[in-house]
């Protein structure tokens, strides 16, 4: 591990090679005694009954050492290059900029373009159209906390909990009371929008970050529950057999029951099993792109403006009479709500849910999904789920590395671009100057 | 009565560790307002660093207990303070003065980071050590129930005692803890009188991995077998310990400790194991809602 940034003073000018080598060598040191007691030694089991022995495994601790201390120096003579050399690059910044702005819609109308086209275009198969719901399905995800974190500034780290309530309820209602997926889709929204709303009422004038751990144990609870309420929610086992969503009442199956029509015998086709992929496809598209909707819209209503003002100071919207709890517990139901209906197209995709699906994890990569993509910015949200799942997909064998790289992408995130890659922090009302003026501007 | 006497004491000693856990939260509380998340991590590693040592020893032929014990105690609280340093320095250092939710979102990466971390460093196994310090006294015996108190729980609560006395007096007496005192109540103004920021809350940083190394040692022993995951909710419950004792308080983290680890074992005891971690999540969501400035806390008054 090398530190990444450096407050002390770098040689100021030339690349003076004593204090490089010297502070290299003391980072080495620490990542010395980093790695001596994790690296260096290996807990093995000797067998049944036998406990754990040692395995040593000083080649891995030489390699690391050595690799911070090259890297170290690297850093250093890098940083101190582009220190130099930043005064002569500063015109250019602002020529980026100025096409910024064109350059993100741009991409946005070609991600959308993208998306409706996605079951046609032809080289995507079974396996790409599956990887497509589940990048939507966190998209949708993302962009239902990006209302509670990134607009009303709300840290909510028990989102999956919402996620979890929209999905039982809609295995539990499907199994129970026999209703169709259309019918419980807007009670899995409104079941997890009042769990939102009661656990909200309580804690949201808590602050920021006691809020994060309340939530934090909020979901763990439903976690809990839903495995120990065995009557109810059968545990680990899970529920399996929930029915698949219907196309207006006509299902995709191959023979259906008499007296029902099926859905290739209605238009005519062959029947394939893609069909009601693709049907699903389009279902999960049309939720994203609502619950895009609806961010983007209420962006600019008054609850939505006051949302942003909370994020950005809480005291001074207090001062100018907006009632900041229920500002609040607004957002976050909403939050919750959509994470409801991710829920229910979660179980009416898999057919099975159990308690392993809405673990911490969940909520953490939803939540990187939004940090990464810029808190507040919908396009971001999309990148970074496209890129964060189609990782997962592509190094599935490389499952902790994954998380490891995961972690690491977090705080580097947060170290170098602390508003994440895209960052959407204008505000929506401007009193002067031109849009963009202040772009990109932190506070110290 | 004697299940009820058996259950104070494991309590207790569940509580000593959540205490010591709970000191490094809530000192870093303290100094710069941000919940260190990555702290249960810091603490698991603790534990592996003591298990390795355990069985270094061993393999170097240290078999007199009470030095093997001394020894393993210095090494991981070295070890693991070069952790807790590393990843303020990493982590949290570069965020100083960013927005108020970048320090957290860091602190959850870093935890995530940690665990697994580990998790590909040892393997996901749990890891089991045979149990070092065995026997005890029968303080009760009566219809065939008997109330031990075993030697490990003696050196559990006596360790603790110790160390939180070392501590307090390290906080009132000494230079650094007068540093931390100043920097807590006011930093721009104790660098202005000369103080170095960066090194208080690195020590902060350091001495809060130290404790949490000690609860990993501990941990250890008293429960024979770790995995990587166990940061994760003892984290959460010595969280929970320093808001119930009121955040920022030291006295405080050590009582909320001992509180949670009694409702914790009393609630296992007399209710369900189950729900037991829902009792001690409940707890935090109560407490944060009626008495959020905790048991000892002083009120938090936000200024403009």
């Amino acid at each position: 591990m090398a530190v990444e940034t450096s407050d002390r003073p770098a040689p100021s000018s030339g690349p003076d090679l004593a204090p490089i080598l010297k502070d290299a060598g003391v980072t080495a040191l620490i990542a010395g005694a980093l790695t001596i007691p994790l690296f260096g030694f290996r807990l093995v089991s000797l067998g049944t009954g036998q406990g754990i022995g040692l395995e040593q495994r000083w080649g891995l601790v030489a390699i690391s050492v050595l690799a911070v201390f090259v890297g170290r120096i690297a850093l250093t003579v890098w940083l101190e290059r582009r220190r130099t050399g930043r005064r002569s690059a500063a015109s250019e910044g602002w020529s980026l900029k100025r096409y910024a702005r064109p350059l993100l819609s741009g991409t946005a109308y070609v991600v959308a373009g993208m998306a409706f086209c996605w079951p046609w275009l032809p080289f995507v198969d079974r396996w790409l159209l599956d990887l497509a719901i589940l990048v939507l399905t966190y998209v949708m995800l993302g962009w239902g906390l990006n209302i509670v974190v990134g607009l009303a500034g709300l840290l909510d780290l028990g989102y999956v909990a919402f996620y979890a309530v929209g999905a039982y309820s809609y295995a539990l209602l499907a199994l129970n009371f026999d209703l169709s997926f259309w019918q419980c889709l807007p009670l899995a929204g409104a079941f997890a929008a009042f769990f939102g709303i009661v656990l909200g009422f309580p804690v949201l004038r808590l602050r920021g970050d006691y809020l994060a751990i309340v939530t934090l144990g909020f979901g763990e609870i439903i976690r809990i529950i839903l495995l120990n309420w065995y009557d109810v929610t059968k545990g680990p086992d899970g529920l399996s057999g929930i029915p698949r969503p219907s196309f207006f009442g006509l299902p995709f199956k191959r023979n259906p029951p008499d007296g029902v029509t099926s859905f290739h015998q209605f238009f005519g086709l062959e029947y394939a099993p893609i069909q009601r992929i693709i049907f699903l496809y389009y279902v999960i598209l049309v939720l994203a792109l609502i619950t895009n909707f609806f961010t983007l819209r209420i962006r600019k209503l008054p609850v939505g403006r006051a949302w942003e003002a909370l994020r950005e100071d809480e005291i001074a919207c207090r001062s100018l009479g907006i009632n900041a709890r229920n500002t609040k517990l607004t957002a976050f139901s909403i939050g919750a709500m959509f994470a409801g209906f991710g829920g229910s197209f979660f179980a009416t995709r898999q057919g099975f849910i159990s308690p392993e699906s809405f673990t911490f994890i969940e909520s953490a990569i939803i939540l990187a999904i939004v940090v990464l993509g810029g808190m507040g910015s919908q396009l971001g949200v999309v990148l970074a789920a496209v890129f964060l799942l189609g990782m997962t997909e592509f190094f599935r064998e490389l499952e902790h590395f994954r998380m490891l790289a995961f972690g690491a992408g977090m705080v580097a995130i947060m170290v170098w671009r602390p508003r994440g890659l895209l960052a959407h922090r204008e505000p929506t009302v401007r009193l002067n100057g031109p849009p963009g003026a202040d772009y990109g501007r932190r506070s110290p | 009565m004697e299940y009820f006497l058996q259950q104070l004491i494991n309590g207790v000693t569940l509580g000593a560790i959540y205490g010591l856990i709970a000191i490094g939260y809530t000192m870093v509380y303290g100094i710069i307002g941000m919940i260190n998340f990555a702290h249960g991590e810091i603490f698991m590693i603790g534990a592996f660093i003591s298990l390795i040592a355990f069985l270094l020893l061993a393999t170097l032929g240290v078999t007199w207990i009470p030095l093997a014990l001394l020894l393993v105690l210095l090494v991981a609280m070295l070890f693991t303070s070069v952790y807790g340093w590393a990843v303020e320095r990493l982590a949290y250092r570069p965020l100083r003065g960013s927005f108020r939710l970048a320090p957290l979102i860091s602190a959850i990466g870093m935890s995530i980071f940690l665990q697994n971390y580990v998790q590909i460093l040892q393997g996901a196994r749990v890891k089991p050590l045979q149990p070092v310090v065995q026997g005890g006294f029968e303080v009760m015996k009566r219809e065939g129930f008997t109330v031990s108190l075993s030697y490990m729980q003696i050196i559990i609560i006596v360790v603790t005692l110790v160390l939180m006395t070392i501590f307090s007096l390290m906080i009132t007496r000494t230079s650094l803890g007068r540093a931390q005192r100043a920097c807590e109540q006011d930093r721009g103004m104790a660098a202005l009188l000369g103080i170095n920021i960066d090194r208080t809350i690195s020590l902060t940083f350091v001495t809060g991995a130290a404790l949490a190394a000690v609860a990993g040692l501990m941990f250890v022993l008293y429960y024979g077998v770790i995995d990587f995951y166990i940061g994760f909710v003892a984290g959460i419950k010595a969280f929970t310990a320093a808001v119930l004792g009121g955040i920022g308080s030291l006295p405080g983290a050590m009582l909320g400790g001992l509180l949670i680890g009694l409702i914790e074992t009393f609630w296992s005891a007399y209710f369900t194991v189950e729900y037991k971690d829902v009792a001690a999540f409940a707890i935090l969501v109560l407490v944060l809602i009626f008495r959020p400035t905790g048991l000892l806390g002083k009120p938090e008054i936000e200024k403009v």
